[in-house]
């Protein structure tokens, strides 16, 4: 019990602080290195909580996958950063205000729910016992949310072929290689072939 | 020492509270704007997962991948249109942004 108490107020930690440097620290890439560092501190949280699969689920897509795509859309933008900072101060006390106010209402949420009598009796998918986390969640997957899923997978392939279409672009004057072409030529219209008189030359 | 719901759900309350902030500090820059998107939907998925956890409902599990999937596509689409506005105006400050004079 101590040992989880322990990791909690670790993982809690150290994805608090470096949540807040990730909004607050000058150089961007820092920020993604941060965002990486908040995200892995969270999977810990996850698997404390028995969510082992989200848990990985949450380090392979966001580590793997969305960190990186921030971090070559940093490097790849010639930007001036310096220049975007102006006026960070300005939006301090704003922000600050809005923000005490936000968490002082999710504070009275928090303490101020309760859950009914009758909710434990009516869970619309109890976890089952004796079965590891991703078996069970892979059990509702592929049997009751079977359709859900399929949603979100097509969410993906639109969101790839949206990236795709809106990235594209042909320059001009590039040459490239156009296999129908290629594959459509025949002899006519490359070769010639002429009868040289004997003597004379063409 | 025992570490209970109220423990995770003030953890999500904070980090969404920081997505909030950075929103409102980096109003220049929208990559930090997209991080901050993404804080808050992580604290989101925190709420989800803990509740779960401690309700024993594993309906809160499923959603937080849907959740996840969602983030990770406006993350792609996002990113790809800050992409081609950089490459049409050379900037992504924020304040530019009026070209459909919303």
């Amino acid at each position: 019990m101590v040992v989880q108490a322990l990791a909690f107020y670790l993982f809690a930690t150290v994805a608090v602080l470096s949540a807040t440097a990730v909004v607050t620290v000058r150089n961007p890439v820092h920020s993604v290195l941060l965002l990486i560092l908040t995200f892995f501190n969270a999977a810990g949280l996850f698997v404390l909580l028995g969510a082992e699969f989200l848990a990985m689920l949450l380090v392979v897509v966001y580590v793997g996958a969305v960190a990186v795509l921030f971090l070559f859309v940093v490097m790849m933008l010639d930007i001036n950063f310096v220049e975007m900072r102006q006026g960070f101060l300005n939006y301090l006390p704003i922000g600050v205000l809005i923000a005490v106010v936000l968490f002082v209402e999710l504070a009275l949420v928090g303490a101020g729910w309760t859950l009914t009598d009758g909710a434990v009796a009516v869970l619309a998918q109890p976890t089952p016992e004796g079965v590891t986390n991703v078996e069970a969640l892979g059990r509702l997957i592929y049997t009751d949310y079977a359709y859900i899923f399929q949603a979100a997978g097509l969410v993906l392939l639109v969101a790839m072929i949206g990236a795709i279409v809106l990235t594209l672009r042909h320059r001009e004057g590039v040459r490239r290689q156009k296999i129908s072409e290629q594959v459509k030529r025949n002899r006519a219209d490359t070769l010639e072939i002429k009868k040289v008189p004997v003597g004379r030359g063409i | 020492m025992e570490i209970g719901l109220a423990h995770y759900l003030t953890v999500a309350a904070i980090l969404f509270t920081l997505g909030i902030f950075g929103i409102f500090m980096n109003r220049k820059n929208v990559i930090i704007i997209m991080m901050s998107i993404e804080l808050m939907l992580l604290a989101v998925n925190i709420n989800l997962v803990a509740f779960s956890s401690f309700l024993g409902d594993l309906v809160g599990q499923v959603f937080t991948i849907f959740v996840l999937t969602v983030a990770a596509a406006e993350a792609a689409i996002g990113l790809a249109i800050l992409v081609v506005y950089f490459r049409n105006r050379g900037t992504i400050a924020v304040e530019d942004i009026n070209m459909m004079k919303g």
